[in-house]
């Protein structure tokens, strides 16, 4: 086995994930310019919603075929997070429309930490296990292994994105999207409830935080309350790396922080001589979120940040 | 005292940031098929109207009325869908969007395609879609910008600009167009391009113009009334001969204040 391929396809289901959730964020900053911290509990609400729903159709109905007890819990965390999404907004930022963009962005903070410990009172503290019900089928491409479930999640989020870009460039709504991104004034003054879009972006990037924490979940086969906080945080990074407020960016980026964190844990035993294990993966995240922040501020394909800033 | 054919009722007017009065007990009626011209001097309150009139700025005190109807309070898209449209004295287009993806944005307050229709493409959605780009073509082609549908806005020469902040503004199908500057910065041909635009606009689309312009030869030549702001009061009113020889008007174009 190959292991520069094989963390290449880890990296890249790694990536995919990341890049839906850093689509979220980065579609709220291109409207409103601002880091909505509690993005990533909405894929740990979405992630125990699937759960609990898969686990009492199968504790109803045990011969239910895995596949259906999955899509099933993704058709009822997918409208509930959309819910959410768009009462985050509602009642947490909308308020704050006309405070300075410090004030919401604490909120923001907030808000993540009342989710988490909602989610906690609600499952416990303890892991919940994904059932092992979905197809363990693996197949040898280019040296590395590849699991049907790394595949199905590679190819969910690719339409999943493909879907959004689509939306954004060729329908009534992306365009709205895009005019309220350049400016929410003139937006308005072209007839667009901004406040309409703004809560379309919530309920749409909720949308695939479900199915980002549900992917999560089922790959490294477990969920629990405070599994949003990092996968918010590096998405954060991922939306960041590829230049916040980009749709293409966020993709770019997801794809390459899960793939720099998966080169990073593969080979970082041997490049520190084994002082360092694989668990320090999370570092890498993080040293590219530095490196950018410091080497270039607007991201790799990002441009209007540094203007805004 | 409201007669049958006012279009735009602006009675007893005020806006005051901090202790600044920026506009004060302005009242003017515009009927439908008008032009009317609104002149002043820099700083005479003309664009503070606008944005009071668009629901950008509330109102300190005062009642506008479109066709009737109070405007005053609701927000700018409220307005834009009860049919008051403008464009902006610095051009404020979407500069990242094509021409053609500008206008088809000015007709989102006429269509209603959402996120169901949107993400799964029905046939309404498409149908939708198709007339609202046919309504950007017209638009474009209205204004003499059809060749440059493919454009992106922001690259589009200064006059063109103004010309796709007019078909974007005429695109949300509006009964009362208000243009601040249009022709600023032009030459006397472009000027006189627009000023037939103008007239051919309201000619063919029984469309009220209101005009904040200081080219005081386009404004005589083109409006059918004029009032005149100075320091946020209408100072003057009614047809452009009469207004050009009020004492007030040439006292507060000529300076010579008693403030």
């Amino acid at each position: 086995m190959d292991i520069f391929a094989q963390q290449i396809v880890n990296g890249l289901v790694l990536g995919s994930i990341y890049a839906l959730v850093a689509l979220g964020y980065t579609m709220v900053y291109g409207i409103l310019e601002l880091i909505n911290f509690a993005h990533g509990e909405v894929t740990m609400v979405g992630a125990l919603i699937a759960l609990a729903v898969i686990g009492a159709l199968l504790g109803v109905a045990p011969d239910l075929p895995g596949i259906l007890a999955v899509i099933a819990g993704a058709l009822v965390a997918i409208p509930a997070c959309m819910l959410l999404g768009y009462t985050i907004e509602r009642v947490a930022y909308r308020p704050l429309r006309q405070a300075p963009r410090l004030a919401p962005l604490i909120t923001a903070i907030g808000v993540s930490i009342i989710l988490q410990n909602v989610a906690m009172l609600i499952w416990g503290r303890q892991y919940i296990a994904f059932p092992p019900i979905l197809p363990q089928a693996t197949f040898q491409i280019a040296g590395a292994q590849v699991s049907a479930l790394q595949i199905f999640i590679v190819l969910l989020s690719g339409v999943a994105m493909a879907g959004l870009w689509f939306m954004v460039q060729r329908t009534r709504l992306g365009r709205a999207m895009r005019a309220c991104g350049e400016s929410r004034e003139t937006a308005s003054l072209m007839g667009i409830d901004v406040n309409r879009i703004i809560s379309t972006a919530f309920i749409i990037g909720s949308a695939l935080a479900a199915i980002a924490g549900l992917m999560v979940s089922a790959y490294y086969g477990l969920a629990h309350y405070y599994m949003g906080f990092m996968l918010g945080l590096k998405a954060f990074s991922a939306a960041v790396l590829g230049g916040i407020g980009n749709l293409g960016g966020a993709v770019l980026g997801g794809l390459l922080l899960g793939v720099i964190e998966a080169l990073g844990a593969g080979y970082i035993g041997d490049i520190t001589g084994g002082f360092l294990g694989s668990h320090y993966q999370d570092v890498f995240a993080f040293l590219v979120l530095i490196a950018v922040l410091v080497f270039r501020p607007s991201g790799l394909l990002g441009e209007r940040v540094a203007q805004r800033a | 005292m409201c007669s049958a054919k006012a279009l735009l009722e602006v009675s007893g007017v005020g806006k005051r940031f901090g202790g600044l009065a920026a506009l004060s007990e302005v009242s003017l009626t515009v009927q439908a098929g008008e032009i009317y011209g609104l002149i002043g001097p820099n700083g005479a309150g003309k664009t503070t109207l606008f944005n009071c009139l668009t629901g950008l700025y509330d109102l300190s005190e005062g009642q506008i009325r479109l066709a009737g109807e109070a405007i005053q309070g609701l927000k700018p898209h409220a307005i834009v869908q009860r049919g008051f449209a403008r464009t902006f004295q610095n051009i404020r287009l979407f500069a990242n969007m094509t021409a053609l993806e500008n206008v088809m944005v000015g007709r989102h307050p006429r269509t209603r395609a959402g996120i169901l229709g949107s993400v799964l493409r029905t046939a309404a959605e498409r149908r939708e879609e198709a007339a609202i780009r046919e309504a950007a073509h017209f638009w474009l082609e209205r204004v003499g910008l059809n060749a440059k549908a493919r454009s992106l806005a922001g690259h589009l020469p200064y006059g063109a600009q103004r010309r796709l902040e007019i078909a974007r503004a005429l695109a949300t199908e509006p009964r009362i167009l208000a243009l601040d500057e249009p022709v600023a910065g032009m030459n006397p041909s472009e000027r006189r391009d627009m000023a037939d635009l103008f007239l051919r606009l309201r000619h063919d689309h029984q469309l009220t113009l209101l005009l904040i312009e200081h080219d005081v030869k386009l404004v005589m030549g083109l409006c059918d009334r004029v009032a005149v702001l100075d320091y946020g009061r209408k100072i003057a009113e009614g047809s452009p001969a009469s207004v050009q020889r009020d004492p007030a008007v040439i006292k507060a174009y000529l300076g010579g204040h008693a403030a």
